[in-house]
């Protein structure tokens, strides 16, 4: 069950806070289908930070002291650095969608084209290979949080919460989920929020009240390309070794299916990322996934194929989507480019 | 009298729509070129002669002979690069002409690659699997064509089913339908007894249709491109945008298409079935990516890798930028799907003969996506007309000065973009 309960974690993470980024973009008017691209862009960011702060060296005696506080200091840079970029590679959605009015589904197709290119152009140049890995050690040694890391000895029982919670797990999970609940608030309590979900519905009578919806969804787009970026690092992190190769296996698109999924509503999109992320773990661990822990693989036993289970989260998708598409409700304004003279 | 007939033309939709799409692709060059530049000079390991190989590349790759004996590049006509760029370039016709019918009915058909993953499969298996002692291998090759064709049309329905009558998003039925695709395919696969047992040292592929007997006719072309993959599928293909233009053009279902592209309500206020012709447009659609992954497997000599439940296949994406630099205009497809298979040959010419890679083609048909983004705004600056919002965001790809009178200006718009 912990190891079921934190494998969905890893999926349902990155899922929530991309699809979070979906929400800022959208409730701002602009449709984001460029979150692969960012989060694509956003892990090889992060992944060169590690990769050229290890090789300079700057974190190696922290590491053989294992100052497991320096290390997670240098995780959470990393995923700063993530953000950041990804922010900086979102602003050409943001200037070709709000200053030139372009067309927003093939500007965020272009995104999505030109990421992995320039990823796998650049990792190709630095690594020789179509992967960029870390310099020294892995994902684990350096950035898991483990009981000995804590303080614990080797063989302690920290219960059933305390095994799941905080044996093998990543601070950035729970920087995320903190992120995510904050930025929720944020959208819904303050002004701030309350102007950006005006100009996706709205645009010309948020214009009327003064409210600049330039700037406005300028905000959501970036932060949107802030948080994609940074769930792209932690996707990489998490599951992937913290390496990257140009591609995150459609998870951007599959959080653009939780976003309408969750209705554009931060409380849905929590709930439908831990669905999706529990299939998506099915799919990935089926074989070595004891549910009720009586050392019998059900599912691996069950006699269904391999390819079944990788194809569940995408039927799941469509199936949830027919039942819930007719009452989904798009912010209105979404997709349509404003134009200060037909208000 | 000449001046006014020179701003006449320029004053043409379809030349105004031409030149932009020039300026685009000469942009995207451009961009690339620079990337190549920075590199060489921040780089250790490439040279500022590297560097300038790599642009003269970019610009001439296809007229890359390789290198002479004092290293230096050489051009020259290199027939092998043009037959396997017209060989390239047909499953690309397909898939441009499969996002292009698409767009007419304002639908963005991103489910290309899944819809040209069971066309693979589909005409892979057929082929394959009729005994070629008992049939003759031509008509083998035909039912294998069609039966790709009509697989495809079957998996492009289902996401215009899903939002035809579900109301489902079309692009993410569509990015759905994709790896649904890429698993069934590997799926079907690992269980079926095509899988190539035969030469050891291909783990991994499915038999060539070859194997079989079943080739797709050379038609002289080999002989006009030697020691190249061209064969008669580009023609096909040709014969196949024609017929398209003819399609949208020229026929009461393309009228129909069209319209519910550029106004749903209006067009079912106006008797038409919107949720039929959406439904029919992503089958033509879906049917026309298939139909592409015939062409490009039945060739005999091409091998499918099948355990492809990781990837999708770079072709079907590819049909976007195809289409978008046609401007959705099915003969234009032709030389939009020519040039970005130039561009994948200057890839190869790059990572052969110099220390850059190929994926700085890619980097290119993204910056000309990118820029066909708000091409189509900087045309109706041009032509003084605006864009009218309200419709579902699915129809944000049509064009929207295709909406009110289609048919008088076709025929112009065609011939000057050939």
């Amino acid at each position: 069950m912990t190891f079921l309960i934190q494998q969905t974690m890893l999926f349902a993470v990155p899922l929530m806070i991309v699809a979070l980024a979906g929400v800022f973009a959208e409730r701002s008017g602009i449709i984001n289908l460029a979150l692969e691209g960012i989060m694509i862009f956003g892990a090889f960011a992060g992944v060169l930070f590690v990769n050229l702060v290890q090789k300079a060296g700057v974190y190696d005696a922290a590491k053989a002291a294992g100052d497991w506080v320096a290390l997670q200091g240098f995780e959470l840079l990393a995923m700063l650095v993530a953000a950041l970029l990804g922010a900086l590679f979102s602003l050409l959605l943001s200037f070709a969608s709000i200053n030139l009015r372009a067309d927003q589904t093939i500007g965020g197709t272009a995104l999505n084209m030109l990421a992995p290119a320039i990823v796998l152009f650049f990792i190709r140049l630095i690594a020789n290979q179509n992967t960029l890995q870390m310099a020294t050690g892995d994902s684990a040694s350096w950035f898991m949080i483990k009981k000995t890391t804590l303080g614990f000895s080797r063989t302690a029982d920290l219960g059933f919460l305390g095994n799941t919670l905080l044996h093998k797990v990543y601070l950035a999970t729970y920087i995320c989920i903190i992120l995510f609940v904050v930025l929720s608030i944020i959208l819904y309590k303050t002004r701030f929020g309350l102007r950006l979900r005006a100009c996706g519905e709205n645009p010309q009578a948020a214009d009327s009240l003064g409210i600049n919806v330039y700037k406005m969804r300028y905000a959501g787009t970036t932060i949107s390309g802030a948080l994609a970026g940074m769930g792209g690092f932690v996707y990489a992190l998490t599951t992937a070794n913290c390496a990257s190769t140009g591609d995150v296996a459609g998870f951007g698109f599959l959080a653009l299916a939780v976003m309408i999924f969750g209705n554009w509503k931060p409380l849905n999109i929590a709930g439908a990322s831990i669905l999706f992320g529990m299939f998506k773990c099915i799919a990935a661990s089926y074989s070595s996934l004891d549910i009720n822990g009586d050392g019998v693989y059900l599912l691996a036993t069950a006699g269904i194929s391999s390819h079944f289970y990788r194809m569940l989260p995408y039927l799941i998708t469509i199936i949830v989507l027919a039942f819930t598409s007719k009452k989904s409700r798009a912010p209105k304004a979404e997709g349509i480019p404003y134009d200060k003279s037909t208000r | 009298m000449k001046k006014n007939r020179l701003s006449a033309l320029y004053a043409k939709d379809g030349t105004q729509k031409l030149l932009a799409s020039l300026l685009s692709i000469l942009i995207g060059l451009v961009v690339g070129s620079i990337i190549v530049l920075i590199v060489g000079l921040t780089s250790k390991n490439i040279s500022l002669s590297g560097a300038w190989d790599g642009i003269r590349l970019i610009f001439a790759g296809i007229f890359s002979t390789g290198r002479s004996a004092t290293g230096a590049l050489t051009f020259g006509f290199n027939p092998t690069s043009l037959g396997n760029m017209l060989f390239r370039a047909t499953p690309l016709v397909m898939t441009g002409l499969s996002i292009a019918v698409a767009y007419q009915t304002g639908l963005f058909n991103i489910g290309a690659p899944g819809q040209y993953l069971m066309g693979t499969m589909v005409s892979l298996m057929v082929a394959l699997s009729i005994p070629t002692d008992l049939v003759p291998p031509v008509l083998v090759w035909i039912i294998a064509f069609l039966a790709g064709a009509l697989a495809g049309a079957l998996w492009g329905a289902i996401p215009g089913i899903l939002n035809a009558f579900l109301n489902i998003n079309v692009v993410l039925a569509c990015i759905m339908t994709n790896w649904l695709a890429a698993n069934l395919v590997t799926w079907l696969f690992d269980i079926s007894s095509f899988k190539n047992m035969a030469e050891g040292t291909k783990t991994g592929y499915i038999y060539k249709t070859a194997y079989n007997g079943v080739a797709t006719a050379k038609c002289g072309l080999d002989k006009l491109f030697p020691g190249s993959q061209v064969n008669g599928g580009i023609l096909v293909a040709i014969v196949l945008a024609i017929a398209m233009y003819i399609l949208i053009n020229k026929t009461t279902l393309g009228y129909q298409l069209k319209a519910c592209g550029s106004n749903r309500h209006a067009a079912r206020y106006a008797g038409i079935q919107d949720k039929r012709n959406i439904v029919l447009s992503m089958a033509i659609s879906g049917g026309l990516a298939g139909a592409g992954a015939a062409l490009y497997y039945l060739s005999g000599n091409t091998e499918f890798f099948w355990s492809t439940y990781q990837s999708l296949p770079a072709v079907g994406f590819n049909g976007i930028p195809v289409a978008l630099l046609a401007v959705n205009n099915p003969i234009a497809v032709i030389f939009s799907a020519l040039f970005m298979s130039m561009l994948d040959i200057v890839g190869l010419q790059m990572t052969n003969l110099t220390a850059y890679n190929e994926y700085i083609t890619d980097v290119i048909i993204a910056t000309i996506v990118y820029l066909s983004a708000f091409a189509l705004v900087i045309r109706m600056l041009l032509s003084g007309r605006k864009k009218h919002g309200g419709e579902p965001a699915a129809a944000k790809a049509a064009e929207p000065e295709k909406a009110t009178a289609p048919v008088p200006a076709e025929p112009e718009k065609g011939g000057d973009e050939a």
